[in-house]
């Protein structure tokens, strides 16, 4: 418990000084000035998101393959976490567009590609809540993890495939692309403050799951002891009614 | 500053996520405890 309190506290700091880099010491873009510093934390929270569904791929690559429990609540750790970096992003974005584009939305390949990734994971949470036998529920979102998790190279090359409303990529975007040095660092900062809060996020989720499946266990073992003896419960009475 | 209420508006939006991300996991941590501690009390009880 200490441990988690340093370590949340010091995520804490990182954060404050990730904001106050971002807003007080990254220089001022050209040409939107002051609303370019969204995008610190619009980037990071796209950077968590990909780290967060990459591990609900792989844990659920790892599920079909061992069968072990620890890798479905992996994998639904990661989605969760994932939906919610996702859905940071979704609402950033358009905050940015509307003051440069003049638009709040616009149904280009990048965000239309995004949006269907998050309706494609708001659909894998809602499918394990239909779900009750927990083998089907965990086999069948790995299955459906793996099938959704296909939409998110599409999300990253949209803007290098396609011509996009979407800005071109500014680090490792090819020719004209890269960033300032203090705004790259400042960048970096925000990208680790964030992942650091994705992976905090990750750690409680994945704790909360293998807590329900201890519940789940008793559950069942409560269950089958009231079956056994409502069983002997029939028994005595069916020899009641012979006798 | 121009267009500060949309900065404002983006960063209020990035925390409060992840607040409310937080604040839900704790809640629901909390009510699972609750739970295995009830189910293990019903099943030394049997």
């Amino acid at each position: 418990m200490k441990a988690r309190i340093t370590i949340t506290a010091l995520v804490a700091l990182l954060i404050f000084c990730a904001g106050y880099a971002a807003l007080f010491i990254a220089p001022d873009e050209a040409t939107m000035h002051a609303i370019q510093r969204i995008f610190y934390f619009h980037v990071a929270s796209w950077n968590a998101m990909f780290c967060a569904f990459f591990v609900a791929f792989y844990a659920s690559v790892a599920y079909l393959v061992t069968g072990k429990r620890k890798w479905d609540a992996l994998g639904v750790s990661g989605v969760e976490v994932g939906v919610m970096c996702c859905t940071i992003g979704l609402i950033t974005g358009p905050l940015w567009a509307r003051p440069v584009w003049g638009i709040w939305w616009t149904w280009d390949a990048k965000l239309t590609s995004t949006f269907i990734l998050w309706l494609l994971f708001i659909a894998y949470l809602l499918l394990r809540g239909l779900v009750e036998d927990p083998e089907k529920k965990a086999s069948l979102s790995a299955v459906f993890a793996i099938f959704a998790s296909l939409d998110i190279p599409l999300v990253y090359l949209a803007n290098r495939l396609w011509r996009t409303q979407h800005p071109q990529p500014v680090i490792a975007g090819g020719q004209g692309s890269g960033l300032d040095p203090t705004m790259s660092k400042v960048l970096l900062l925000c990208l680790f403050a964030i992942f650091c809060v994705m992976i905090l996020a990750l750690m409680d989720r994945y704790r909360l799951e293998l807590l329900r499946n201890e519940a789940a266990e008793l559950r069942y073992e409560i269950e089958s002891r009231g079956l056994d003896a409502s069983d002997g419960q029939e028994t005595r009475a069916l020899q009641k009614g012979a006798q | 500053m121009k267009n500060f209420e949309f900065l404002f508006s983006a960063w209020m939006v990035v925390w409060a996520v992840f607040f409310v991300y937080e604040i839900s996991v704790a809640r629901r941590i909390a009510q699972t405890r609750e739970e295995i501690e009830r189910l293990k009390q019903q099943l030394q009880q049997r």
